[in-house]
């Protein structure tokens, strides 16, 4: 292929590398109104009074609102498909305040001194409730995070509000129990994987103000254009048709702008006082006040035979998602739909269990989305079993997984279009020096050194309901414009989908135009998520690219006088057999200009039945000091099975990256609170994200394989790339110190710990046996 | 307060408050690459050069730069952008938001240290965080860019 898979830069490279001014704070009007939010100080409570007299006197205060004005229509923040299935449980203000950050009232000033000066004149009485701060003991506890009876859902999600449920949810395929009693081996385990914050760069952002026909234009740094148009009309009471939201580049996401933010307020600002609104969120509120992943509590068993075939997987999970349900539902479902396909030798499979409310900070999207909890949990209970057999960890994984063609009991009826997951294993041992360092060596120095690994994979897009459309227009002078709804947040996808319909159009990819997201002007998309914008947008502009090109040949062959079959068309030149020839730029001009024209436009729309799934297998080195648990990585090898590689450079980022971000879960980042449900991670100082110093070496192959489904065979690569590191580093410790870490992040002092533990209970065993 | 400072090679005198932060005043004069990432000076996104040195402008009050020399990488601009086709080259770049910092504080390594080795790179460079690329195309950037 000339243009697919080629190394190409991104074409936004130079502008946003060197500061120009393309996000969306640069883009805010100077006369724009500052927003700033009063924050409940309480995890549960109910305004028993407020007065924002003494606020309003500040000069340059222009409008304070409080949950008197607002609309009475409860929502999601949750960036998902209409009917949305997290549940309608906030509006914009509340009477009562679910967690220490939640919003009780709106201030917009000339100014931020202003804003700030009205905000501590805002005098709040509140009636203070008991929280729920404890996720295991949400079920049943005396306070219900949600009584209102006007919370609704859009479809029957489980929800059982009196007793903190949020979401219920059940997949099961033969009968689990039996299965584990006629299994020789069977594994028990309880894994806690922890709350982690996105942290992008660019915190969230948003403003608002009216267009020349009275419309509310949103600019957002967010990664569902669409979603949050139908969201912020839904919270505002407008009609769809009222909002025009623009996304400008994204200084990144990671799954956190799948969640809307700031955009209802400033919006709501701006319909009462008319004038444009603008509201950042500081790096305190964007920790303390948006979203994170999932906390989860997940209990596995599996049962397996003496030969190590895994026949029976049984998992419940219990999963934190705060004080509101952003995601409740899908992250739950995810977690079990993106793990357990992977072992199709089971005769049952069963993943249960529920997401509660808790008077903490809303759990939302993050990269992995369920999955990556799920995956370190089962990969970790997978190389238990491995240890219990005396067998190597990736030949067991080589006689359980899925092949290509086969299905497997939680795949809903799918079959596997493609996988090159054994052949990751097999370059991943290599590049680790599996054979060598197979589990433990010590060093000289003492230290040890280990070797782990898991395997993992993810969907590509949300089969059966996301669809993306794309156009792809001749422009009257021979160049193109591709116009497209996904979000580059800055994994370079408006150049990947370029290199797409480059490729059809056998145009160099610089002489696309891409256009990324407007809802005025882009067909739709759900937006960047999901693993969805290589596969479902670049299959729809592969076909939109596809059916140009059709039209382009009709027209050239209407000019050419021949019949469109004869026409030999190679992006520059139009050719008849006689050797007749028009060139491309001609033809645009002649179809553009003067009577009886049509310019061409390329449209399709795609959304595919299924989810194809990426692999990756994660191998790790550590090196750990047995005196203090301290332990750092050596090499961390991802092989990964994208499908198709788009675009080589991007690609191998997306890996880099994504590893990092979960090594950064593996070891150092959590989101915690003190006794009084206030965030003690707010600030960059607390939450501790890998600098450079932290993340060792990172080894990324390819071993691509071929999705019949996806645009030139590609499959998605986003979100599988952060599951491995957590459970490949506890195996890795497991084998240096055979302590097991079932709870993350994997600290020096949980080893440390863990390894006391082991040789107090050693101690204990010999005095007994002695 | 007024204060006369030295901005890119120009001089400038400009009405600030006393708790103004540098970050906040550069802005305001339209410089847009210099931006707020935390309120901890943790992560490096802020970073200009004060008389040639990184320095991070969320926690430098602007009339602490009264008469001195600051730099933004708008006053870089072809030095930057020689460094930033290197980044380009890897992909590197990814969203872009933290990479005016990062660029400022590379720059300054250049002319700062001689012949550094890969861990000296990694600890001058340890301030500038990312999120996106884990840092490895980064560094194949700067030792293409140093040309080691």
């Amino acid at each position: 292929m000339k243009y697919v898979g080629k190394a190409l830069p991104k074409t936004d490279a130079l502008a946003i590398s060197t500061g120009k001014p393309v996000y969306t704070e640069d883009l805010a009007p100077d006369n724009a109104l500052v927003v700033k939010i009063l924050r409940s100080p309480h995890a549960f409570a109910r305004i028993k009074s407020i007065d924002t007299t003494k606020a309003h006197s500040v000069k340059g205060v222009e409008c304070i609102l409080t949950y008197k004005d607002v609309p009475q229509v409860r929502f999601t923040l949750a960036g998902q498909s209409y009917p949305e299935p997290s549940p309608y449980d906030r509006l914009i203000l509340d009477q009562v305040v679910r967690y220490v950050g939640d919003e009780v009232a709106i201030i917009a000033a000339a100014d931020e001194r202003a804003a700030n000066a009205a905000m501590k004149r805002i005098k709040v009485e509140y009636e203070v409730f008991e929280p729920v701060l404890e996720f295991e003991q949400a079920i049943g506890h005396a306070s219900v995070v949600h009584p209102e009876a006007d919370l609704s859902c859009n479809f029957d999600i489980g929800m059982d509000k009196a007793r903190n449920i949020c979401s219920s949810h059940i997949l099961a395929e033969g009968d689990v129990e039996q299965e584990l009693k006629k299994c020789d081996i069977v594994i028990e385990e309880t894994y806690y994987t922890q709350a982690q914050a996105p942290a992008m760069m660019e915190t969230f952002r948003a403003f608002t103000y009216l267009d020349h026909t009275g419309r509310l234009v949103v600019v957002s740094s967010t990664q569902v254009p669409f979603h949050i148009k139908r969201q912020v009309a839904r919270a505002l009471e407008l009609p769809a048709s009222q909002v025009r939201v623009i996304k400008p580049r994204i200084g990144g996401g990671f799954g956190g702008k799948q969640t809307g933010s700031g955009e209802v307020f400033t919006g709501l600002v701006t319909l009462k006082t008319g004038k444009p609104a603008f509201y950042i969120y500081n790096r305190s509120e964007t920790f303390s006040c948006t979203t994170s992943r999932h906390a989860m509590r997940l209990k596995v068993r599996l049962g397996a035979d003496k030969e190590g075939v895994i026949r029976a997987l049984d998992i419940e999970n219990l999963s934190d998602t705060g004080a509101y349900g952003e995601h409740a539902p899908t992250t739950f479902a995810v977690c079990g739909d993106k793990t357990l396909p992977l072992y199709n030798k089971t005769r049952a499979v069963r993943y249960h269990g529920h997401a509660v409310y808790t008077n903490k900070m809303p759990a939302g999207a993050l990269r992995g989305y369920g999955a990556t909890q799920g995956t370190f949990a089962l990969e970790s209970t997978v190389n238990k079993l491995a240890a219990k057999l005396g067998m190597d960890p990736a030949e067991l994984r080589l006689k359980n997984l899925i092949k290509e063609g086969e299905t497997s009991l939680a795949f809903h009826g799918n079959v596997l279009g493609s996988s090159a997951l054994d052949r990751c294993i097999e370059k991943g041992k290599e590049l680790i020096g599996w054979q060598d360092k197979y589990p433990r060596k010590q060093l000289p120095n003492g230290n040890i050194r280990a070797v782990g690994m898991a395997v993992t994979m993810q969907g590509s897009g949300i089969a059966g309901i996301d669809t993306a459309s794309a156009s792809v227009r001749l422009n009257e002078d021979g160049s193109y414009c591709l116009l497209i709804g996904s979000t580059d947040m800055g994994t370079g996808s408006d150049t990947m989908l370029a290199q797409v319909a480059a490729e059809v159009l056998a145009m160099p990819p610089e002489k696309i135009i891409v256009h990324a997201a407007d809802t005025d002007i882009s067909p739709y998309d759900p937006g960047s998520y999901a693993s969805s914008t290589a596969y479902v947008t670049g299959m729809a502009v592969l076909r939109a690219a596809e059916d140009l090109k059709k039209q382009i040949i009709t027209q050239g062959a209407r000019m050419l006088e021949v019949a469109p079959a004869q026409v030999q068309f190679d992006g520059q030149q139009l050719t008849a057999p006689s050797g007749r020839e028009i060139s491309i730029k001609k033809l645009a001009e002649l179809l553009v200009v003067g009577t009886g024209n049509c310019q061409l436009v390329g449209n399709a729309t795609y959304g595919s039945p299924i989810s194809p799934p990426p692999f990756v297998a994660g191998f790790v080195e550590i090196e750990l000091d047995p005196g203090t648990g301290k332990f750092e990585i050596i090499n961390y090898v991802a092989v990964v099975d994208c499908g198709t590689v788009l675009n080589a450079n991007l690609a191998k980022i997306q890996v880099e990256g994504g590893i990092a971000q979960g090594i950064g879960m593996a070891m150092y980042e959590e989101v915690r609170y003190d006794d009084r449900g206030r965030m003690k991670t707010n600030n960059f100082m607390q939450y501790k994200i890998p600098c450079r110093k932290d993340v060792g070496k990172i080894t990324v192959a390819f071993e691509e394989s071929y999705e019949p489904t996806g645009p030139f065979g590609a499959k998605s690569i986003g979100e599988v790339v952060i599951n491995t590191p957590s459970p490949a580093i506890a195996q890795a410790i497991y084998n240096a110190v055979g302590v097991s870490i079932a709870s993350l992040p994997i600290t020096p002092e949980k080893v440390f710990m863990g390894m006391k533990g082991a040789m107090i209970h050693a101690k204990q065993s010999d005095e007994t046996s002695g | 307060m007024q204060i006369a400072v030295i901005i890119n090679h120009q001089q400038f005198t400009l009405e600030v408050q006393p708790d103004d932060f540098l970050v906040d005043t550069l802005r305001a004069q339209g410089l847009y690459s210099v931006r707020r990432g935390c309120e901890t000076s943790s992560c490096g996104l802020c970073t200009v050069w004060l008389n040639g040195k990184p320095t991070l402008s969320c926690s430098l009050l602007s009339f602490r730069a009264a008469g001195q020399h600051i730099t933004t990488i708008e006053g870089l601009r072809s030095e930057a952008e020689e460094f930033a086709q290197f980044m380009a080259a890897e992909g590197a770049d990814q969203c872009g938001y933290c990479s005016p910092g990062f660029i400022m504080t590379v720059l300054a390594m250049k002319r700062e240290l001689v012949n550094p080795t890969e861990a000296d790179m990694i600890h001058y460079l340890t301030g500038n965080l990312c999120r996106c690329t884990g840092y490895q195309g980064q560094l194949r950037a700067v030792k293409k860019y140093l040309g080691v």
